[in-house]
């Protein structure tokens, strides 16, 4: 199989070129780092609550096409989400990009997150489009634990 | 490869290019002709692990099928097969690395184990508080690990010599860190990430005017240097298998008799002692004192098929085929416009790191996978040395010497595919 558009859709594309909110957040509530220690990515997210609802989402730093787009995309999904709907949305992303959802009938609640669903054929990848879910989840618990994808 | 000894006089080297045929020699590696996501593999991730040639596969399957007992214990007949094998590659060793006596050979797993060998065994003996061992900056994580936890244990302290912009050690730099309290050095041979060839030899002397030992990771340099222990006087060398052909799960250290003999057991065991009651133990001779337990006797009779392989095709063979492909890849890959090469040391083996513009490593492997391309993309176990050149990671192709220039192309065509998919 050789359809490298089934992992880079364009979308995928266009957010690693141009990366949403990504800027370091001023008065945040809470922050994290994440860092996959097999590629070396890493990433800093922001969040700003605002009672159990997220109110901004930003990101920074340096990582693959898919790591990038995913941080951009869980930024522009994840606004205006309570904790416990991006807990839930982690777990239908998790299931999508680790092929334990049906590949047909993607849920529609995944949105814009459903042009992931290429990365269920590259085990190797799996980790780069988790990383920042992993580490928003660490900045919505405000752990301050630096997030790992191992 | 650009070493002093691998310049030899015309005559001889005419005689030995009509005997190298990359296309004669890609049929000993059966893996080689397959296809993966429907294009021919091109295997470019050599420094990782090398191919195994029919030779070391027949040589595992004969051990298995006619020979295979333990060794060093049975009276019957294959017991006494399989030793005569197993002590056969320690000679075989011997002559692979000029050591003065077989028994300056100890069969370890790989690289790591031989070097968290001697840190365990010699570190722990000799070394005390303030202390120094001396490291490079383009150390493998298994030449720091391991003097990282020594040094915690024992209070001592781990100095770096610092790597240049080429992805070279400045030997004045090595001076400098020199004195009365350094007490060991360790360093490696030939960059896994750069490909550099370190000085070694001038290290080796300059330590020792100091009357301190000297370890040499070979990890990536037994596979393409023609390695003389005795010329580079070095006190411990290792090296791992499975990057030269043979099995993975087998390894070398190299260490000079007296130092051995003087150093306490690694692991305790059966092989390794001499007698053995509840008061008293007496260990047995060099090697074997590090070699308890059952050792890999298939992947041992493997890394002897793998080093006759190799010296039938010749050592100096495989080393200037190596060094015309290196200059070929460097060329191809260095002409493409947006992509730097990391390392472009003055003597180097056949390791070309690069990076392109504005496209991660990791998109690099996937998109060259998908290509047929095999090439490592990371940080190489040597996360201080991507600090040093302030790159995330890099994109490895390293090359053997069944390498074509046909795959060189292929990478190039490849990394142009890259550019366009991804800008």
């Amino acid at each position: 199989m050789s359809d490298l558009h089934g992992l880079y859709q364009e979308v995928i594309l266009d957010h690693n070129k141009k990366p949403r909110n990504f800027r370091k957040m001023e008065g945040a509530s809470g922050h994290a780092d994440g860092y996959n220690p097999l590629c070396g990515d890493k990433v800093t997210i922001y969040v700003k609550m605002e009672g159990d609802r997220i109110r901004d989402l930003s990101f920074q730093g340096s990582g693959c096409a898919i790591s990038t787009a995913s941080a951009s995309l869980l930024t522009e999904t994840l606004k205006g989400k309570t904790r416990a709907e991006a807990q839930a949305l982690f777990e239908k992303f998790h299931g999508l990009v680790t092929a334990k959802e049906p590949k047909n009938g993607k849920d529609p609640q995944l949105g814009k997150l459903a042009v992931f669903s290429g990365v269920s054929e590259y085990p190797a990848r799996v980790k780069c489009a988790t990383l920042v879910w992993h580490t928003l989840r660490s900045a919505l618990n405000e752990s301050g634990e630096v997030a790992s994808t191992e | 490869m650009a070493t002093t000894h691998a310049v030899m006089n015309p005559p001889a080297r005419e005689r030995s290019r009509s005997t190298f045929d990359v296309r004669k020699i890609r049929e000993d590696f059966p893996i080689l002709k397959q296809k993966v996501h429907g294009k021919p593999l091109v295997y470019l991730d050599n420094a990782a692990t090398t191919q195994k040639p029919k030779a070391v596969i027949q040589a595992l399957r004969k051990f298995y099928t006619t020979d295979c007992s333990n060794v060093h214990r049975g009276v019957h007949l294959l017991s006494e097969r399989s030793t005569k094998a197993y002590e056969g590659v320690r000679d075989k060793l011997q002559r692979f690395l000029h050591t003065a006596d077989p028994r300056e050979i100890v069969f370890v797993r790989g690289t790591t184990e031989a070097i968290n060998l001697v840190v365990n065994t010699y570190g722990r003996q000799n070394l005390q508080a303030g202390d120094e061992i001396i490291i490079t900056g383009m150390e493998h994580h298994s030449n720091i690990v391991p003097w990282q936890i020594l040094c915690q244990e024992k209070g001592a302290v781990l100095r770096v010599v610092p790597v240049n912009d080429d992805g070279e050690i400045a030997l004045e730099e090595f001076q400098k860190l020199l004195n009365p309290r350094t007490k060991f050095v360790s360093v490696v041979h030939v960059s896994n990430v750069l490909g550099t060839i370190n000085p070694v030899r001038q290290m080796i002397a300059m330590a020792h005017r100091w009357n301190v030992p000297v370890l040499i990771d070979g990890a990536q340099a037994a596979p393409h240097l023609q390695v003389d222990v005795q010329e580079l006087d070095c006190d411990f060398y290792a090296f791992s298998g499975h990057k030269l052909c043979a099995p993975t799960g087998i390894g070398v250290l190299y260490g000079k008799a007296r130092l051995l003999e003087a150093m306490p057991p690694y692991m305790g065991g059966g092989d390794m002692i001499s007698s053995v009651s509840f008061e008293k133990t007496l260990y047995n001779t060099i090697p074997y004192k590090f070699e308890a337990g059952t050792p890999n006797i298939g992947g041992t009779i493997g890394l002897g098929a793998a080093i006759d392989y190799l010296n039938e095709i010749g050592l100096e063979n495989v080393a200037r085929y190596e060094h015309l492909l290196l200059a070929y890849a460097t060329t191809a890959v260095s002409q493409i416009p947006g992509v730097r090469i990391i390392g472009n040391a003055r003597e180097k083996a056949s390791v070309v790191s690069f990076v392109i513009d504005g496209v991660h490593p990791h998109d690099v492997g996937t998109i060259l996978d998908q290509e047929g391309i095999a090439v490592r993309t990371g940080h190489h176990c040597a996360q201080p040395l991507m600090e040093r050149f302030g790159v995330p990671a890099t994109v490895r192709a390293s090359l053997a010497f069944y390498n074509t220039k046909q795959d060189i192309d292929a990478l190039a065509a490849g990394i142009q595919r890259v550019k366009e998919f991804m800008s």
